[in-house]
């Protein structure tokens, strides 16, 4: 249907839906976070699922404490390289589908811990990024502007075609290797499809 | 054949009513994830343990036997603490005989903890 005639539709009182539209209505509506957090963007995280700027009002309050009942990974905090595995485990057992907000300085680059031998230089490295948010901590209104943002990635999906997300398609995969502890670091340092070091190109001529 | 003829027809639509019920969404579930929603079973996924830790061993792990002797102490103190709340709350009421009742009610299961206790259970192997 048309953008036009079902607006006018709409104007004389009739809705009218897709499918993926009501699909993705309802999925969009009850993302349930992962209930964990690393370091002090949890803080802001936890501020953000309280009355004050209450976080249900966007239909995401249900905070899981196991993997396998949540939708959405709030990476909120510092990931060590200690903690990278579990993190990214925590993320495979989750049931599709599933998305991942990174959530401050340090979850999506590292930070002002970012010289640190210890810390993980983003867990974009290992893990589907959907969404990420800059700020040491960012405050609470920044954490709801992700899961808004995070909602119109989903209104927008289809659910059939080639441009369909990940956790419709039978042959994309569902869990992402974990990084094993290896003589100095991390093994593999990154996951290769999803992140790649940023080349130099051309360089001084 | 009329319908006010069977007595019982209501129990026939009802259980034809409570399968639905309960077939119906499990059915288009199991379409949804044929047509559309593609299952995807992992090895993480389905570890038995879920709290970022690797999982060790099975799930289905046996208990001792000896287990029962805690259960049976727990059961005295607990039949106990049931019996022993309403007594001290109608103390100051009671006949001599109720309360003679009482105490050989208690010597009986004072004696089974201090049976458990001889037997050694309550040090921790």
């Amino acid at each position: 249907m048309e953008e036009g005639l079902r607006r006018e539709l709409a104007q004389q009182g009739i809705v009218t839906t897709t499918l993926a539209d009501l699909y993705n209505w309802g999925r969009r509506n009850s993302l349930w976070p992962l209930n964990f957090g690393l370091a002090c963007c949890a803080i802001e995280m936890i501020a953000a699922s309280m009355a004050r700027f209450d976080i249900s009002r966007f239909g995401a309050e249900v905070f899981r404490p196991s993997p396998r009942q949540a939708d959405l990974m709030i990476v909120a905090g510092t990931v060590t390289k200690k903690m990278a595995p579990q993190v990214v485990r925590l993320y495979n057992q989750m049931p599709e589908p599933k998305y991942v907000i990174a959530m401050g300085a340090c979850a999506i680059s590292g930070g002002p811990f970012k010289q640190g031998y210890n810390v993980l230089k983003g867990i974009d490295r290992y893990l589907p990024v959907d969404v990420h948010i800059p700020g040491c901590p960012p405050r609470p209104e920044a954490l709801l502007h992700a899961l808004m943002a995070l909602q119109e990635k989903i209104r927008g999906q289809a659910l059939t075609g080639p441009a369909r997300p990940r956790h419709l398609q039978s042959e994309a995969p569902s869990e992402f290797p974990v990084p094993q502890f290896g003589a100095h670091d991390l093994e593999p340092p990154h996951h290769p499809e999803l992140w790649q070091p940023p080349a130099v190109v051309g360089g001084e001529s | 054949m009329a319908v006010h003829n069977h007595e019982y027809l209501f129990l026939a639509i009802f259980l034809g009513a409570a399968l639905a019920f309960c077939v119906t969404p499990l059915a288009l579930a199991r379409l949804w994830a044929a047509w559309v929603s593609p299952a995807k079973p992992g090895v993480e996924k389905q570890a038995s343990y879920e709290c970022g830790v690797a999982a060790r061993g099975d799930a289905w792990v046996q208990f001792r036997s000896e287990y029962y002797l805690y259960g049976i102490v727990f059961l005295v103190f607990d039949v106990e603490a049931i019996f022993l709340l309403p007594f001290a709350v109608a103390f100051m009421g009671l006949s001599v005989g109720a309360v003679l009742a009482m105490a050989i009610f208690l010597l009986l299961l004072v004696e089974g903890w201090v049976w458990a206790w001889r037997k050694g259970i309550l040090t921790w192997q």
